[in-house]
């Protein structure tokens, strides 16, 4: 399955196929769109999901001084912010020689919790479960977050308060909401004072509680159709992701581990300070977007996928009890093998939503939070990497600086980016079983951006207006002369 | 009797010798300013400071208070200059208030606050210009530089070291540094130079420090530089 899949990445002879155009993808954050090429009779001969954005991180903050850093490209995203601002962070402790203190490491991992809570709560409730709850080719005006509040108006809330409590751990941990200030090289800038804290400690149960609902709702809806979604944009793929030194589920630090599709261990607990070593970046002409692999596999076979599927099923265990009988329960159903299905990313996302409810309460009760030894620094170093558990999966923060402390080079791999070629295939088998031969059809087409939701990828790292993105899709002739069009407004509504 | 002007309607005393900016300052009044600090001769280059004074546009800074003076300051027309002037300060350089460390302690920022200054208003330059990171301890950042020469009057008059100036005319002006190679590695400055304390926005910053402060704990955080510079309370 997989090799067929594999070729539809170009068609042998696209000059006489019609081509299908998803742009933007929507409920995703960021901009991407599908290309299809088509034959007279809809086969599809090829699909690719492109990034078609160039932000350009890596290249701006050269001479900028290391220090400004992880302020600086945490803006390469409104959702998890968070996630760069401590991957940079991590990577400037190792700049500065630093060993954390017990309060910055808290801290951190605290911040850490509440953005993956609110970001995995963003995703579920405000991106997927319109798909889940009303079925992919359900009435498209109501396929959004106001159709949920209007129809689950409980489970709207939740969504929203789930996500207001972890920006409000972000809020008191770095300064704001949305990109703070906490994280500096060598540990953290302000403690957690016992009024912030009590102040979340009084919702923290509350919390718990909603993730747990969460987890169940998810575990019935992909119950009441085991066949189909365990079958939608199904493939199989190597998983990577960081493991705690005891095998653990960690967010925030561990060992890489990389596991292959029939379940064995590629390599684990690897320092990823020299992940060079272990993975490569290819760049194909189509996508903004690098291809990363595993390099002792190859390009062909070596790419992999992250995040919280390949989380759950990399790991041994998760370190809080609610989420790791969810994990067990999770792991029983695949049979005690790691599964593969696109649609579980929402399952494995949620049993990480609620890990994380029970950490944050779990670090709460500890003094440490109340510490005032802030931040450390030791020998220097040219070099620095940091790598974390982004909510989307494995992120990659790489610096060189100069001797007088301005970088001279960067390397950011993204979650969403080694997810890249996976996403491409998850389009391909939906490609294939739904769209192939047959009229397309807004809801046919929404199969498509389904799969990559079920990702959750941050294309361009960047905020977006809710249900503004138009969609628009056109139809070419061999001789590119467009003869059908359909277009989304701004607004949801679909009309030709 | 001390002598008095009207500001604004209201009667201000000056002592022989004070400036119209100095009689201000001294009775708690605020007249926007970047250019100048009362620590150092007045410069008259930065015009935030302009009022009217019965009838002409003078900088404030440099206009010596004399007896009767008429003087508008805090009026609708003077503040659209002022924001005008501080929009442009923005656009002249590259201000980048989301990445750089002085936010929340930077005079530009919160003049442009104060002001009202909510975007831009005109087209950016985007200039070129350098970083200088060749000192152990310092970092000049020129993006940020507003030619205020703040900086190269406290290195000349207080440090004694004579590390700044500005060089070039009009919209070529850049502030060099004075040593042989043009690099501040090979200067006599310190981080704990007054020269060091007094630049109005983050082009002279101390090396590793960035963010060290949080959010909330921020000079211009909960005050206004009005309230920070009269010693007023919260509006």
């Amino acid at each position: 399955m997989i090799n067929q899949a594999f070729e539809l990445e170009t068609a042998a002879h696209p000059e006489n196929l019609k081509r299908v155009v998803i742009e933007p993808v929507t409920r995703v954050e960021g901009h991407g769109k599908v290309t299809l090429l088509l034959d007279e009779d809809n086969r599809v001969h090829q699909a690719r999901f492109h990034i078609v954005e160039f932000r350009g991180f890596e290249k701006f903050i050269q001479g900028r001084p290391f220090w400004e850093v992880p302020v600086i490209v945490q803006r390469l995203c409104g959702i998890c912010p968070v996630s760069h601002n401590l991957g940079a962070a991590k990577a400037m402790d190792m700049i500065v020689g630093a060993k954390l203190t017990p309060t910055a490491e808290k801290l951190r991992r605290l911040m850490h919790l509440g953005q993956v809570l609110q970001s995995h709560a963003l995703h579920f409730y405000y991106l997927a479960s319109p798909d889940l709850l009303f079925g992919f080719d359900s009435e498209v005006a109501r396929r959004n977050i106001a159709g949920i509040a209007a129809a689950y108006p409980e489970i709207a809330r939740q969504g929203v308060a789930l996500r207001k409590f972890g920006q409000e751990i972000i809020r008191l941990t770095s300064g704001k909401r949305v990109h703070g200030t906490g994280a500096v090289p060598g540990g953290v800038n302000k403690n957690l004072s016992l009024a912030e804290r009590d102040s979340l400690l009084k919702d923290i149960d509350q919390v718990i509680a909603w993730s747990q609902d969460a987890v169940n709702l998810i575990r019935k809806v992909y119950g009441e159709r085991l066949d189909f979604h365990d079958g939608f944009g199904y493939f199989k793929s190597s998983f990577m992701s960081l493991v705690r030194e005891d095998g653990a589920l960690d967010l925030y630090h561990g060992g890489l581990r990389a596991k292959d599709q029939n379940d064995q261990l590629i390599f684990d607990h690897l320092d990823y300070s020299r992940y060079w070593d272990y993975v490569h970046e290819e760049v194909r002409p189509w996508s903004y977007m690098k291809f990363p692999f595993i390099r002792s596999m190859g390009r062909e076979n070596g790419w992999y996928r992250v995040g919280p599927l390949a989380r759950i099923n990399n790991c041994d265990f998760i370190p809080t009890p609610l989420a790791e009988a969810e994990r067990k329960i999770f792991r029983e159903y695949g049979g005690g093998k790691a599964i593969h299905s696109t649609l579980a990313y929402h399952w494995a996302r949620m049993i990480e939503m609620l890990h994380c409810a029970e950490g944050i309460k779990d670090l709460l009760h500890d003094g440490d939070l109340q510490g005032d030894e802030l931040v450390t620094t030791g020998e220097r170093s040219l070099r620095g990497v940091g790598v974390i558990e982004a909510p989307r999966g494995t992120l990659i923060h790489h610096y060189r600086i100069n001797e007088d402390e301005l970088i001279v080079r960067a390397n950011l791999i993204v979650s969403t980016t080694h997810n890249n070629q996976a996403m491409n295939e998850a389009v391909r088998q939906v490609a294939l079983k739904y769209l192939d031969g047959n009229e397309l059809t807004e809801g046919l087409l929404n199969h498509i951006e389904v799969a990559i939701r079920a990702f959750d990828p941050c294309l361009s790292c960047a905020t977006h207006a809710l249900g503004k993105m138009p969609l628009e899709v056109e139809l070419w002739d061999a001789e590119g002369r467009v003869i059908d069009r359909l277009a989304r407004s701004g607004l949801g509504s679909c009309g030709v | 009797m001390s002598k008095t002007i009207s500001l604004d309607g209201q009667t201000v005393a000056f002592a022989e010798g004070q400036t119209i900016m100095d009689a201000a300052m001294a009775a708690g009044i605020y007249i926007p300013h970047l250019c100048h600090n009362p620590e150092f001769r007045p410069h008259g280059s930065c015009k935030l400071c302009t009022v009217n004074v019965n009838g002409r546009n003078v900088a404030s800074c440099t206009m010596p208070a004399a007896e009767g003076q008429q003087v508008l300051s805090d009026t609708e027309e003077l503040n659209a200059e002022r924001l005008a002037l501080t929009q442009m300060l923005f656009v002249e350089g590259n201000h980048l208030c989301p990445a750089c460390e002085k936010s929340g302690n930077c005079q530009l920022q919160a003049v442009a606050y104060y002001l009202g200054m909510m975007s831009p208003r005109f087209n950016h330059f985007y200039p070129q210009r350098e970083v200088d990171a060749s000192h152990p301890e310092v970092l000049l950042d020129r993006n940020r530089c507003i030619y205020c020469e703040l900086c190269v009057r406290a290195s000349r008059e207080v440090d004694g070291k004579n590390v700044f100036g500005l060089s070039g005319r009009g919209i070529a002006t850049t502030l060099v540094v004075n040593s042989t190679s043009g690099r501040l590695g090979d200067t006599a400055i310190a981080a704990s130079d007054k020269a060091m304390q007094v630049c109005p926005t983050g082009a002279l910053l101390v090396k590793r420090r960035g963010f060290v402060v949080p959010i909330g704990e921020r000079i211009y955080d909960h005050r206004s530089i009005k309230e920070v510079q009269t010693g007023g309370g919260h509006e």
